[in-house]
């Protein structure tokens, strides 16, 4: 296996280098007059690997495929449904190949930075799809630059809230979901007294404990100063009100493993009452057979420490493979720009409470009254920007051994902290300072 | 003064002697052009499949290879059109022993924390398969009602994909909802939290992968008492001695080629077994189960992919297994096994 990929990039670094001197001499016309074309003329076939969940969210997006074909019937989209745990790796060895990989990409935010410093990605500047870039929300539209390029098309943008039982909460006496982690801690111990289901599941990974950091005004690194800033003490006392939830009887016990399924299980089966996650999770409640729909599921804002209160933003981005042949242009922006216009993510947002990316979606009628949007608002509001670099996504390695050490092996916070710093700087980030 | 007196000798003697090993050479191909014609092809196969890789493998291990300075020169293209290519900034250099000293201090991975826990592991894996596959195939080796059932049944888990077994085994280690925790609390003990520890973590693992590997232990060793003549057992019993005295006395002995083979093989599989560990403990707690070969793909293949320290690792696992392989076929030797 790893062989065969050492193989591959040698083939692919060749044929790189073939496919530049061929392309080097040809005067490429602009794709200009695009908008004058007739639709129905376009004719290309197009692959798309959607990322998202196949049972909760991937209908609602292949009934937009549908909805594009009305407009475009010879341009046909070969959905393909990729795991999004496997789809990063799957894709940077396809593109590298130089063969297999989608031509269009949900990409999590993360990935663009590290795609494009690769030269996997099209950079779509100057294109029908950026035309209208001020519409995009300022935050998730970031992490599609790179290097002064644009290279993705947001889709949707998420962060995590608070999400809560309303039904376990007002018979433990909670009238209000907690603002703080003080607060959430009183709430999540009457729920245990007086209901006999846990209080709150934490979620013992590296991205789950970025709104216990960020809450005392922590972060991983500042791309600014090239400073890796993960040890800081305020990250350090962030941890230690999440080791103190656990350890207090408060929260559950996690497990090291499983966790995530394990907390959404337990969620859905009405036996902890609070849980931190994001919108995409919002579709798999509501059709939990049990749990009392939506009227029963409570989201609000991330509770806060004693800086501030926020989750890190998440969120997805379309983007196109530089490997797609040229002629096949046309057909792809025209794809990406019907998925990406407010009237798709106003569908999108109807039917899964997925949260629109451009600011002109949020005053058309299915948003504005979607209460899951509402309610998502403010928690995207809050939402912290992470550092756009190409390393972001390897972040989360090292965090995620930090966060078993601290939750469940009671590791000191300080500790575990320094050891990830250390990882950073020999791994990750090595021009960094510590 | 030395180049002068030097040069003529050889001129001097070289045509003659050459000239012999030549017309030698020439006589020898004359006569086994058939023997290399038809050796060749393997020679061409094992070059391309094993020493060409091989070699490239150690020799990225000397260079600091990843996904992103493998080209030269990056190349953007744009929707519209164009294409900027530039140099890239940090293309891959040669840099000496620097990945194994990386590897070696611990800067980079937990190189010796996973050697302890591959040895660990590999002990207690093939000390279970063998003791195991033994004591079974000996109950199989008599005459029993519904023998070929139990052996059918025996061999079973050896049929199952591995990933299957891996991914059953990890559901009843499950800690809130698993079979294991609730037989505990049924017979009135704590449930355990499996994978909050490493050794409970790895017993999880190890308990799977000796149910996945006694098939083959008891199957190998089965056949290889098959070949030990009755006669012996007729013999040594006419003599008076015990089952246990004839079980140690003929049957050990005579299982001996086959169990050095097939522990020295379990070693090795064992040793580099990755989807056990990857699927079961998925390394967990915070990488504490992690073996070599699972710690090094996450090292390598996790985030933009690191090939020459991949390669790195690669050199050194093989390494390991080189020399346990000599110092076992020492040993083997010494007591005057041949294979």
């Amino acid at each position: 296996m790893r062989r065969t990929a050492r193989g591959i990039a040698v083939l692919a670094s060749a044929t790189l280098a073939l496919s530049v001197a061929a392309c080097g001499g040809e005067e490429d016309n602009p794709a200009d007059g695009q908008s004058t074309v007739d639709p129905a003329s376009l004719t290309a076939e197009l692959t798309w690997w959607d990322t998202s969940d196949p049972q909760n969210e991937g209908p609602a997006f292949q009934e937009l495929i549908a909805k594009f074909n009305q407009t475009h019937p010879n341009v046909k989209i070969n959905y393909q449904s990729v795991p999004f745990g496997e789809a990063q790796n799957k894709f940077k060895t396809a593109a590298q190949a130089k063969s297999g990989a989608p031509d269009i990409l949900r990409a999590e935010v993360a990935w663009v930075p590290e795609f494009a410093s690769l030269g996997y990605l099209y950079a779509l500047d100057g294109s029908e799809l950026l035309a209208d870039e001020s519409d995009f929300l300022e935050t998730p539209l970031a992490s599609n630059k790179f290097d002064g390029k644009t290279y993705g098309v947001p889709q949707v943008t998420d962060s995590l809230a608070l999400m809560y039982n309303k039904e376990l909460l007002s018979q433990a006496g909670v009238s209000a979901p907690p603002k703080t982690w003080v607060e959430l801690k009183t709430a999540a111990q009457a729920v245990k007294e007086k209901t006999g289901a846990e209080g709150v599941y934490v979620n013992p990974a590296g991205y789950f404990m970025l709104p216990f950091m960020y809450g005392e005004g922590g972060d991983l690194v500042d791309p600014a100063s090239q400073k890796i800033v993960i040890n800081s003490e305020q990250n350090a006392a962030g941890l230690a009100i999440a080791k103190d939830l656990i350890a207090s009887g408060a929260a559950a016990k996690p497990s090291a493993n499983d966790a995530y399924g394990t907390m959404m299980t337990l969620f859905k089966e009405k036996k902890v009452a609070m849980i931190i996650n994001g919108p995409w999770e919002v579709n798999n409640v509501k059709s939990a057979p049990g749990f009392g729909g939506l009227e029963n599921l409570g989201i609000a804002p991330v509770p806060g420490g004693s800086a501030r209160a926020g989750g890190p933003v998440g969120g997805h981005n379309y983007v196109i493979w530089s490997g797609m042949p040229q002629e096949k242009v046309e057909a792809a922006v025209a794809f990406v720009k019907f998925m990406s216009s407010a009237e798709s993510q106003a569908f999108l947002s109807e039917k899964l409470g997925l949260l629109p990316t451009r600011t002109s979606a949020y005053a058309l009628d299915p948003v504005k009254n979607n209460p899951i949007v509402a309610a998502f608002q403010p928690v995207v509001e809050a939402g912290v920007g992470r550092p756009w670099i190409p390393e972001a996504g390897q972040f989360f390695g090292p965090l995620d051994q930090m966060a078993t050490e601290v939750l469940i092996q009671n590791k000191d916070p300080k500790a575990a902290l320094d050891t990830v710093a250390r990882k950073y700087k020999a791994e990750v980030v090595p021009g960094y300072g510590l | 003064m030395t180049t002068v007196t030097a040069d003529p000798a050889p001129s001097s003697t070289t045509p003659p002697g050459r000239s012999a090993r030549t017309s030698r050479l020439r006589r020898s191909w004359d006569k086994h052009w058939y023997a290399w014609a038809m050796v060749l092809p393997v020679v061409i196969v094992l070059a391309v499949l094993i020493f060409y890789p091989l070699f490239r493998g150690i020799w990225l291990s000397f260079t600091d290879l990843t996904e992103a300075n493998q080209v030269a020169e990056i190349c953007t293209k744009s929707i519209t059109g164009s294409e900027v290519c530039r140099d890239n900034p940090n293309k891959w250099e040669f840099v000496g022993l620097d990945n194994y000293v990386r590897v070696l201090t611990g800067q980079v991975g937990d190189f010796w924390q996973w050697t302890g826990v591959t040895l660990i592991w590999t002990f207690v894996c093939v000390a279970f398969h063998f003791g195991l596959g033994l004591g079974l195939a000996t109950m199989l080796n008599r005459p029993m009602w519904g023998r070929s059932m139990y052996r059918v049944l025996l061999v079973l888990p050896w049929a199952v994909p591995a990933f299957v077994s891996a991914f059953a085994w990890k559901f009843i280690f499950n800690e809130r909802f698993g079979l294991a925790n609730a037989l505990l609390s049924a017979i009135g003990i704590d449930s355990v939290s499996w994978f909050a520890d490493r050794w409970t973590a790895l017993l999880t693992a190890i308990v799977t992968n000796i149910w996945l590997g006694v098939p083959f232990m008891m199957v190998a060793l089965l056949g290889g008492m098959q070949t030990i003549p009755s006669e012996l057992y007729e013999a040594a019993e006419i003599d008076g001695a015990s089952p246990w005295q004839r079980f140690v006395n003929i049957t050990l002995p005579g299982l001996r080629p086959v169990s050095m083979t097939v522990v020295l093989l379990g070693t090795i599989w064992t040793f580099n077994m990755f989807p056990i560990i990857f699927l079961v403990t998925e390394g967990q707690p915070a990488g504490q189960s992690e073996i070599l070969v699972t710690g090094a793909y996450r090292a390598a293949f996790e985030g933009i992919r690191n090939y020459s320290l991949a390669s790195t690792y690669g050199v050194l696992i093989l390494s390991i297994l080189l020399v346990f392989s000599v110092f076992y076929r020492r040993a083997l030797r010494k007591q005057g096994e041949v294979w």
